[in-house]
């Protein structure tokens, strides 16, 4: 994959280069590529004048920062204790059969991209499922198929 | 200068120094994992815990990252610490049952059993390697990834990089990839191979230390000691 650098260089010097800001740049560049590409990460490293490793151990430690490509619709589906009570497991079970992938992966395709949160704070409408932000609350296995687009298989 | 009591001694320290260089300096023998000389303390691997603080009011700390203020009461082997640093390096060998100087160290702090289940890991995170690449070797080539549990020591991105020379520094420093003596039980956890089975001349020493080595040599003649 090749990066922007000019993109790049603006979401730097938003933060005056400083090694400090690290984390804010990172967060800027996952919203535009939605994830963190590799190269984008060589790039702040040494625009930073940071060793690469530096940003390497920030990307993996942040849940926030993901290093690989994210699909175009997400699918979060809640763990918490409350939701886990109410089925949960077996939602995600679903959702990972329909999907074909497991918690955390991507479809070949990159439709979906499907995860797991520990507590949504929505726990009365347990157990609940994200999809693009929009919550979808008391969710059973059978529901989950219509959160998916039936034309795939 | 600061002075501040240490095992019930009156002593004085560089204001400079962490607690650790005083006792040193002071001869007294603290087993350490995580620190070195020519990098920075770390204070990771907590072996050097010290308590401080008087009577009711002490906690442990660790003496590489703790320093030296006026007045500063210190006890380097009561028999609170003796025990954390039993436990501590109990919890090392469970993940690192391969590690020579883990078990030369349980020699000498007299481990005798460890009663979790080994690991087996080749990894203790002392972040040593971390450390003189960066410090000593100013590569930079290797840090930590991930985090709690999951937390290792990488290249980044997980490749062969180019900031790395292949210089060794990392193997040569590490305590953990040196293995271990192949002694009579060269399998278990604790392999006991240089363990002192004589009793020790007291149980704990409170506020002070017995500084006659071998042990028993303050009740031996020197006629027995061999």
């Amino acid at each position: 994959m090749t990066i922007d650098e000019s993109r790049l260089d603006s979401i730097i010097d938003e933060y005056n280069g400083e090694q400090g800001s690290l984390i804010s740049i990172l967060q800027d560049i996952q919203a535009q590529y939605q994830y963190l590409p590799r190269e984008a990460m060589d790039y702040v490293a040494m625009r930073l004048k940071i060793p690469r490793v530096q940003v390497f151990g920030v990307a993996t430690f942040f849940k926030a920062f993901s290093l690989k490509p994210k699909g175009k619709q997400r699918i979060h589906v809640c763990m918490g204790t409350a939701c886990h009570v109410r089925g949960s497991k077996m939602v995600l079970e679903e959702l990972e059969r329909k999907l074909g992938i497991k918690a955390g992966d991507t479809t070949l395709d990159n439709e979906y991209t499907l995860e797991t949160v520990n507590c949504l704070g929505a726990c009365a409408l347990g157990p609940v499922v994200v999809k693009n932000e929009e919550y979808r609350g008391q969710m059973t296995p059978i529901k989950v198929g219509s959160l998916l687009d039936t034309k795939k298989p | 200068m600061v002075s501040f009591m240490l095992n019930g001694a009156q002593v004085q320290a560089d204001p400079k120094w962490n607690l650790l260089e005083a006792v040193q300096f002071y001869g007294i023998n603290i087993p350490t994992l995580c620190h070195d000389e020519g990098l920075t303390p770390y204070g990771v691997c907590r072996m050097c815990v010290v308590e401080v603080g008087d009577q009711n009011r002490t906690k442990l700390v660790a003496s590489c990252m703790h320093p030296i203020t006026e007045g500063l009461n210190v006890r380097t082997h009561s028999s609170r610490v003796i025990k954390t640093r039993k436990m501590i390096l109990e919890l090392l060998i469970a993940r690192c049952p391969s590690s020579k100087k883990l078990q030369d160290m349980a020699a000498m702090l007299e481990l005798k059993q460890v009663r979790f289940d080994p690991l087996n890991e080749d990894c203790i995170l002392c972040g040593l390697c971390v450390r003189m690449c960066e410090e000593q070797m100013v590569a930079k080539a290797i840090g930590y990834a991930g985090r709690g549990t999951d937390r290792y020591i990488t290249t980044p991105f997980d490749m062969t990089s180019d900031e790395c020379r292949k210089c060794g520094a990392c193997m040569y420093i590490c305590p953990v990839c040196e293995l271990r003596c192949q002694g009579p039980q060269a399998s278990t956890t604790l392999c006991s191979g240089c363990i002192n089975t004589e009793p020790v001349c007291a149980p704990d020493y409170g506020e002070a230390m017995c500084f006659m080595v071998p042990c028993l040599s303050c009740v031996k003649k020197p006629e027995d000691v061999k």
